[in-house]
């Protein structure tokens, strides 16, 4: 039983996320491209440099995300509501909690009693309140992902009315016309995207701990936003976006346990 | 009243499967027998039965037609509504061109408001369906019941007896009770067949139009179930669903794949044309006909009533006896009743009955199959 190694892979759709647990320890992301199928290919020989061989016996692969079942070395393919609720509650260390997750084309809410998922929320085929929604937001003001946050601090909020992300641009694509200042166009979506998170989340009675997960976990200038929309305490992860590879990872680990 | 007898000028651009439906149809008029169409499951069969009719559901259940009837209805209105509509005004369907009379029910908003259209085009008979199952509502509901008897003996020139209803009500009792037989095969654990073949009998029994043979080949196929599974051919254990909600025929059976292709087995479904139309018998014993076919219809659960206490009544039998994991409900879009009755069903399904509910709205495109694959499987996974 030695050299076991347990690797989560969630392939979203924007970013494609790894965690391995076991003998090695390693985490690591690539954006997911156009290919899902390229994107395994290159995980997979990443893993290899790392000596983490996916085909051996001894290494237990559980794939997840929208792009789960591109992985074709997977032992176990398990949704992301599942893997993000056990990688949320190991990043928290807690069993009773809720995960608001912000991917690239879903959000989800996913709550969590004692260990067991109770209950999950995720947004219609819209992607309004999605990390996409913000991608094409800061494409066009011009800045990275990680600007348009520090950019909005400093901003107060032009209100972006639209729940359609095309009509939504047109309201940017407006402000910038009107020659309005880029921080306050900035304040104004990540404020707009912070709504609609929070929409969906209030649609469920949280618990007293909430944390986000997903690319834009890091950002406290976020959390602190989404935190006063729904009135509680949403905390950031320090490996939020690994979430649900780490949880894929565990649950990889307690399946081969369970054999 | 002239019978539809001819096929309609559409006719050769069709698919193989709706000639042959249009063909079989057109046999039956050409014997002289009236076609009588029926948008729900309130609507009561055997007064038209008892004229010697053949009845059938005109639902539709695919997006084929929603862009022919947006042109004249809203793009956020039910789909089936949409499709049905749809259907009729294209001359797509058998069973609508084939009808001589279109009966729809006071069910819906948008339905009620569709009928006002169809009308233009067809002879409609809209019954007053009551909101409510209180005393005076089956007093209306009796009265229609008649109402609709006289107007098929002026348009038929013909005389509806009261022997032929209670003919007809022993017939329709006889197909329930076989259907019913069918669907209780799934009370075993592990089910001896996927969810979704037992739904497509039970949907394909409302295109039969010889009900008196419903119960005779019903009761080979049980047979055959029965005998398969004592000698050990059965699916594999799984988490037990109950499907609940809008109608689940056609296009959003997409849901029951979704849940049978994840790890689940669909073993119960409390929707139309499942448990909900075929659960309760006309009773033979009470002597006013008309009493019995109001008390028996006026009391399905459907959200369209206020309360809807026999809807929760039903659901709760249906999960102790088939073991029910978990409850999925399928709304279509913008069904009000139904989506706003998901807050009702999840707080009874979830405190009163102590298992997991996840509510779907789809629609009848196939674009959302992704989405409801996630949802499902992660449903799925938590029981």
């Amino acid at each position: 039983m030695n050299n076991l190694n347990y690797v989560g892979i969630d392939i979203g759709s924007t970013a494609s996320k790894v965690a391995v647990l076991g003998d090695h320890d390693e985490k690591f992301v690539l954006p997911t491209g156009w290919s899902s199928k390229e994107t395994c290919q290159t995980i997979k020989m990443k893993l290899k440099e790392m000596g983490v061989d996916v085909e051996s016996d001894d290494t237990i692969v559980v794939a997840t995300g929208y792009g789960r079942v591109a992985v074709d070395f997977a032992d176990h393919v398990i949704t992301e509501i599942t893997c993000h609720a056990r990688g949320g509650r190991a990043l928290s260390d807690s069993d009773s909690l809720a995960i608001i997750d912000v991917g690239g084309q879903d959000t989800k809410v996913i709550l969590v009693e004692h260990g067991m998922v109770q209950d999950f929320l995720m947004n219609d085929k819209c992607s309004a309140g999605t990390g996409k929604f913000l991608e094409i937001m800061a494409n066009r003001l011009g800045v990275t992902l990680n600007e348009i946050f520090d950019m909005a601090s400093g901003g107060k909020v032009l209100p972006i009315s639209s729940l359609c992300t095309v009509f939504a641009e047109s309201e940017v694509i407006n402000y910038i016309g009107q020659g309005c200042k880029r921080e306050d166009i900035a304040a104004g979506v990540v404020d707009s995207v912070a709504s609609k998170v929070a929409q969906l989340g209030m649609r469920k009675n949280l618990p007293d701990k909430v944390i986000l997960t997903g690319g834009l976990s890091h950002s406290t200038y976020f959390t602190q936003i989404l935190s006063d929309k729904v009135g509680k305490t949403v905390e950031n992860t320090p490996d939020g976006r690994y979430a649900g590879a780490v949880g894929a990872a565990i649950l990889g680990k307690e399946k081969s346990r369970r054999k | 009243m002239e019978l539809v007898k001819e096929l309609p000028e559409v006719f050769e651009e069709f698919a193989e499967q709706r000639k042959n439906s249009f063909l079989a149809l057109k046999q039956i008029k050409d014997k002289g027998i009236p076609v009588i169409g029926a948008y729900c499951t309130y609507f009561p069969t055997e007064i038209a039965r008892a004229m010697g009719a053949v009845t059938v559901g005109l639902c539709s259940t695919s997006d084929e037609t929603i862009p022919a009837a947006e042109k004249y209805l809203p793009k956020n209105l039910c789909p089936l509504i949409k499709s049905s509509y749809g259907f009729a005004i294209t001359d797509k369907c058998p069973f609508f061109y084939f009808s001589d009379v279109v009966v729809g029910e006071t069910t819906c908003d948008g339905k009620k408001k569709m009928y006002e259209y169809l009308s233009e085009i067809k002879n409609c008979f809209l019954m007053e369906l009551p909101n409510t199952q209180n005393e005076a509502a089956f007093k209306l509901w009796k009265s229609e019941i008649i109402r609709f008897k006289e107007y098929l003996e002026e348009q038929f020139d013909t005389t509806i007896t009261e022997d032929a209803i209670r003919e007809a009500i022993k017939v329709e009792n006889k197909a329930r009770l076989a259907l019913k037989e069918l669907y209780q095969v799934m009370r075993a654990d592990p089910a001896p067949i996927k969810g979704h073949d037992l739904w497509r009998v039970l949907y394909g029994s409302t295109f039969k139009f010889d009900r008196a043979k419903i119960p005779e080949e019903v009761h080979a196929l049980v047979e055959k179930i029965n005998a398969e599974y004592a000698a050990g051919k059965m699916e594999e254990k799984k988490p037990r669903i109950l499907i609940t909600g809008c109608p689940i025929g056609g296009a959003p059976e997409k849901v029951i794949d979704a849940i049978e292709n994840n790890g689940g087995i669909v073993v119960t479904f409390e929707n139309c044309s499942g448990a909900k139309s075929i659960d309760q018998l006309v009773d033979e014993d009470n002597p006013d006909v008309y009493d019995a076919l109001a008390r028996r219809y006026l009391n399905i659960g459907c959200s369209v009533m206020t309360p809807n206490k026999n809807r929760l009544d039903l659901l709760s039998r249906l999960i102790d006896e088939y073991k029910v994991d978990g409850v999925v409900e399928m709304t279509l879009q913008a069904c009000h009743t139904y989506n706003v009755e998901t807050f009702a069903i999840r707080r009874f399904v979830n405190e009163v009955k102590g298992i997991p509910y996840i509510h779907v709205e789809t629609d009848y495109s196939q674009a959302d199959i992704g989405q409801l694959n996630t949802r499902l499987t992660a449903f799925i996974e938590m029981l």
